[in-house]
């Protein structure tokens, strides 16, 4: 059996052990990750981006412009000079500036027009549809004239804005259930990997769970409070 | 000696790593024994499985695979039954990644799906993996002008202009739809902001459950901005079931209603207990 398998099957055990407690499988679990998800995404930088668009566009392709992009890259780590720390502000202001350029009008035509036409819809006719839009009207109006902060929320202000309230309680409710069907996914994911060699994850288990055993014996997490 | 305190209160402060171990028997248990669950389809699912059952054979789609190794449980099973659907139906597929990470991802679904075998379809005339792009929106943008000059090469680093494909398809213009299959930023969201807003490209997308309601505006606007929409495990198990080809995602929804189940009980019992204590507390 691959030894890839039970290292990875180790590591997911050390994570969920969190759940008994924190503790030094854990620990050393999260130290990696944080290590190895570190080298591998400059690893993956230099691979996907750096080489192939500055590397061989400059040495291969001959575009040498983009040595100039490589130059205000650098600028960047000038943060660390305090006395030239003002030059990481030009790449920052070409990136957030290009960004803020295309974002604007992306939001604008994408997000902003469209979303607000179709809001202004028939809530006279249509049967059942003419109550979804009025709801979907009381919804939007209530909601944002809770977010009104000029005036103080009392008499008829107070009332609506109290809708609002209620609507954006029934949104918060949706987006954490989507959440937690989101999050229960991933582990249903990674139970079935488990399942794929029972034994392995049986033999873990077993030792994970007798490490635990023999750290808590000997005095470890004892200042943890769990409730 | 002390006194034993009631249930009521031993319930109240009730050890939570018992709740984890509950949550983790209803996860286990129906992936241990399969139980069949109904599956009933969602209109927003049933759009999207329309959208591409309406393309004509041989059309040209833009699928962009835009997620990582953390969003596979729920991404990977539609991506798979997607798979899938296009090839079944005879469709040409252009793949693009604007996360570093989903091309190995892609290259995993293929193999799976028997893309070659399977459906004997050939690299370079019936689909093209042209890899990943750094640069988020402006390669949405670029691809807008041309697809070929924002990826000379494919994949393994063949010339665009050698791919006979790539000889139909130079922008949005020169496909039916576009796909995205999102766990993020950038994805869905961008593509309807920046190229579906602009070039009017029929959309559909898949992205994770936590995405979804963000998404959802999407498809009820009017004009509709997605066709349809699938989010998380739930929109890929209906997509397989369409689909015809129960996978993953299908045999992970016990688990699933198992857990929401076991969740909703917890949430009730919860506040029951913090009802009852109040009550005591102010008696």
């Amino acid at each position: 059996m691959d030894v890839q398998v039970w290292i990875s099957y180790a590591l997911t055990l050390f994570i969920l052990s969190f759940l008994y407690k924190d503790n030094p499988l854990y620990k050393l679990a999260e130290h990696l990750f944080v290590g190895i998800s570190a080298g591998y995404y400059i690893a993956l930088a230099y691979q996907e981006t750096i080489r192939p668009n500055l590397w061989e566009a400059v040495v291969t392709d001959g575009h040498y412009w983009r040595i100039g992009a490589f130059l205000l890259s650098i600028l960047m780590f000038t943060r660390y000079a305090p006395k030239v720390a003002w030059l990481s502000r030009w790449p920052l202001a070409f990136v957030v500036g290009m960004y803020a350029g295309i974002n604007v009008i992306a939001f604008g035509s994408g997000d902003l027009i469209i979303q607000l036409q179709s809001t202004m819809l028939d809530f006279l006719h249509g049967g059942m549809g003419a109550i979804s839009n009025l709801l979907l009207i009381v919804g939007l109006a209530s909601s944002l004239l809770y977010f009104y902060f000029s005036r103080e929320h009392t008499g008829a202000l107070g009332v609506v804005s109290r809708i609002g309230v209620w609507f954006l309680m029934v949104s918060f409710g949706a987006s954490f259930g989507y959440t937690v069907m989101s999050r229960i996914s991933l582990a249903i994911g990674r139970t079935r990997d488990l399942m794929l060699h029972p034994l392995v994850t049986a033999a873990l288990i077993v030792a994970v769970t007798v490490g635990l055993f023999v750290w808590s014996r000997r005095g470890g997490g004892a200042d943890q409070e769990i409730t | 000696m002390p006194e034993k305190p009631s249930l009521l209160k031993r319930l109240e402060f009730i050890d939570r790593r018992w709740l984890f171990l509950a949550l983790a028997g209803s996860i286990v248990l129906p992936l241990l024994f399969p139980i069949p669950l109904p599956l009933y389809v969602s209109p927003m699912v049933q759009d999207l499985y329309d959208a591409v059952e309406a393309l004509p054979e041989g059309a040209i789609v833009l699928l962009s695979a835009d997620y990582d190794p953390s969003g596979k449980p729920e991404l990977e099973p539609f991506h798979v039954a997607l798979t899938h659907h296009l090839f079944r139906k005879n469709l040409r597929v252009v793949i693009v990644s604007l996360w570093p990470a989903a091309p190995p991802l892609t290259e995993i679904v293929m193999d799976r799906v028997g893309v070659e075998t399977t459906y004997g379809k050939v690299y370079g005339v019936d689909y093209v993996n042209l890899g990943f792009k750094e640069g988020r929106q402006i390669v949405m943008k670029s691809m807008g002008s041309s697809i070929r000059n924002t990826f000379p090469t494919d994949r393994q680093g063949t010339l665009v202009t050698d791919l006979p494909l790539m000889e139909e398809v130079d922008s949005y213009d020169d496909v039916a739809m576009l796909i995205n299959i999102s766990a993020g930023s950038p994805g869905v969201k961008e593509y309807v902001q920046v190229v579906q807003s602009r070039w009017a490209v029929p959309m559909v997308g898949a992205c994770t459950a936590v995405s979804g309601p963000d998404y959802v505006p999407y498809y009820k606007a009017v004009p509709q901005q997605l066709l349809g929409l699938s989010a998380g495990m739930k929109g890929a198990a209906e997509y397989e079931k369409l689909v015809g080809r129960p996978g993953e995602a299908m045999s992970g929804m016990a688990a699933q209603s198992a857990s929401h189940l076991l969740l909703i009980a917890f949430i009730v019992f919860g506040n029951v207990m913090l009802y009852l204590s109040r009550r005591k507390g102010g008696a």
